[in-house]
């Protein structure tokens, strides 16, 4: 895992870089369509970074992340909607810092109670149950009337914070990538810390990390809590992105796209969820464009991927430079 | 409250129960034997119901779109198994995970492509139109059936398990596989076997709902969520366990819907309730999971030895 190799290092920093300056090179010609899909490109890669975090350092294959995303996006939305519509003063603002700060802890709520009760098992248990759990994320959001339902919610006006418009859409993705930097910086720290440490060893034999007298179940809630906060994050800035809110960005299925692109890219690089949400959203805009039916080609490249891609692009490219 | 509505409700309850254990045998047999988690499982339930209408709307008889049903998710079992799903047993969780939801993906586009982007709705054959009075409760008879037949299925696993050289050695699968297969056993036909088993009660539970609901796209890919609480709380492996948890879920989700509003009102104001009731019920399985799981990792029936 240290053995970060040349070759996908550089394909990383080449992804980072065409991500810093074509959305510019867009947008001053004129393509504000194109920079749209650049900003939840990389509002993906910050959920995917997270769940890198959780997959790829810690080896929890949480298959219930979309669930903090909602959170984040709700935590946005329902303060904007009680502010634009009347009713409980005590929630409602348009303040970007009151609804960030919301979307941070109810993320971080959200997980540690989870985490608790799911951290307890292991396996096929785990990965049941972090779905299940986010399954009942969405059906509260479907039951709650108030809040649009299943039709869900419009986000009248963006977050409002001193110097940035987040209704500018070149702002917002300044924003959103630099968080994006933000994050690849604070998870790439954390795995080298002493706490990514236990985590890795602890994936890789929990015996022996009990044996030397550390409960890798303390590490791993922190891990779980972290990775959470920085997905209700993204889905804070998601709800900013698209305006309008609704229980489908919780449907398992999402959680799944998500772990796809991580798998895609590669479990094993923290540059592997931006890689693969690059292509994700690559393959979603040229494949929906071909055809009404792009989810079948869509399923067929997901399964050759799983059946025969060991490692998403960055391992392959990791076994190039190897070989 | 009085009894009659408790009684439908519970019939209701029952009919959900009962859907759900036919979901949750196949997932829980190819979990307790083969490691495998299967997402797709959720395709078989849509497929029956689509084999089952087309075949019912075509012939006019339900019986033989009942068949229909069966038979024809056993065969697209039979070829996923051996195409796919054979080369995923030895993977992990995850990659059996995905390489399923890939599979969802494909079912839910060919559906789309084959039957259009609208559902399919079938009557049902008039014999079972009617209601049946039983003790001044008077009940669709059609949920009387789907309730006959879950009972049917699941007397028949229980005896099939328990009590034949076939349920012997899937019982031996479920605690050792390796022992199993040094013993001489081709354990890749009784995984094969049993696959598609689970597969056709996944078919069976489809075709069911179908003069309920109809038949649509996706319409298992929730259901199937459920399927995995009940395979969780009854112990992955255990057919006994999904069976009594089935019944559990069914009915406190059909009771939580139906009720929970009324308890609310007691301790809340009536428009607080109003809000929080839907919520709160539509979470109550999953908060009943989490609590059974802090008390019993493992779910309520554990298969012994792993």
């Amino acid at each position: 895992m240290e053995g970060l190799s040349k070759k996908s290092a550089v394909v990383g920093g080449a992804f980072l870089i065409v991500l810093a300056i074509l959305p510019l090179v867009m947008f001053f010609s004129g393509n504000i369509f194109l920079i749209d899909i650049f900003t939840r490109l990389v509002i993906l890669a910050i959920a995917g970074t997270s769940l890198y975090l959780l997959l790829g350092v810690a080896g929890l294959p949480s298959f219930g992340h979309a669930a903090y995303l909602g959170l984040g996006a709700y935590a946005v939305g329902i303060p904007v909607h009680y502010a634009t519509m009347g009713g409980a003063e005590w929630l409602a603002s348009y303040n970007g810092w009151w609804q960030f700060f919301l979307a941070i802890f109810v993320s971080a709520l959200f997980a540690l109670i989870t985490g608790a009760i799911s951290l307890r098992t292991r396996g096929v248990h785990f990965i049941m149950i972090t779905m299940a759990f986010s399954q009942m994320i969405f059906y509260a959001l479907i039951s709650l009337e108030e809040y649009g339902a299943d039709d869900g919610l419009s986000v009248y006006a963006s977050s409002e914070f001193p110097f940035v418009m987040l209704d500018n859409p070149l702002h917002l993705y300044g924003v959103c990538f630099g968080s994006l930097l933000l994050v690849l910086y604070i998870v790439h720290r954390l795995q080298h810390s002493p706490f990514g440490r236990v985590l890795q060893a602890a994936k890789q034999n929990e015996t022996r990390v009990l044996a030397s007298g550390v409960n890798p179940f303390k590490y791993r809630l922190l891990a779980y809590v972290m990775a959470g906060v920085i997905a209700g994050y993204a889905g804070a800035l998601m709800a900013n992105f698209s305006l309008f809110i609704s229980p489908d960005m919780v449907e398992w299925s999402r959680s799944g796209e998500l772990m796809f692109m991580v798998i895609l890219g590669g479990s094993q690089h923290i540059l592997g969820p931006l890689v693969g949400s690059s292509l994700f959203i690559l393959l979603e805009f040229v494949l929906s464009r071909w055809t009404i039916y792009w989810h079948l080609p869509f399923g067929i490249i997901l399964l050759l991927v799983v059946l025969f891609g060991r490692g998403g692009i960055m391992g392959m490219l990791r076994r190039d430079s190897q070989s | 409250m009085d009894t009659i509505l408790l009684i439908t409700q519970a019939v209701n309850g029952l009919q959900l129960g009962v859907l759900l254990f036919l979901l949750s045998a196949g997932l829980t047999l190819t979990f307790g034997i083969m490691d495998l988690i299967n997402l797709a499982h959720a395709s078989f339930y849509m497929l029956g119901a689509f084999f089952g209408a087309s075949v019912a709307i075509y012939t006019g008889s339900f019986t033989l779109g009942f068949s229909a049903a069966i038979i024809g998710v056993l065969a697209v079992a039979w070829i996923i198994e051996k195409g796919i799903i054979s080369r995923l047993y030895t993977r992990d969780h995850l990659d059996q995970l995905l390489a399923t939801f890939g599979l969802i993906l494909i079912a839910d586009t060919l559906v789309h492509m084959i039957w259009g982007p609208a559902g399919l709705a079938i009557a049902l054959p008039p014999l079972l139109q009617g209601q049946l009075t039983l003790g001044g409760v008077t009940l669709p008879s059609y949920r009387v059936l789907i309730i006959g037949v879950g009972l049917l299925v699941a007397l028949g696993l229980y005896c099939l398990v328990n009590h034949t050289r076939t349920g012997m050695l899937i019982r031996a699968g479920a605690s050792n596989r390796q022992m199993l297969s040094n013993l001489g056993v081709d354990v890749g036909s009784l995984f094969a076997a049993v696959f598609c088993m689970g597969a056709a009660l996944a078919g069976i539970a489809g075709i069911l709902i179908t003069p309920i609901t109809e038949a649509s796209i996706g319409m298992g890919n929730d259901i199937i969520i459920t399927a995995f609480v009940v395979v969780i709380i009854g112990g992955i492996g255990s057919i006994k366990g999904a069976f009594i948890a089935a019944i559990i879920i069914g009915m406190i989700d059909t009771f939580g819907r139906a009720f929970l509003d009324q308890l609310f009102m007691t301790v809340m104001p009536a428009e607080t309730a109003e809000t929080a009731a839907p919520a709160v019920s539509a979470m109550l399985i999953y908060i009943l999971m989490a609590v059974i799981l802090s008390l019993r990792p493992a779910g309520l029936f554990p298969p012994k030895l792993r």
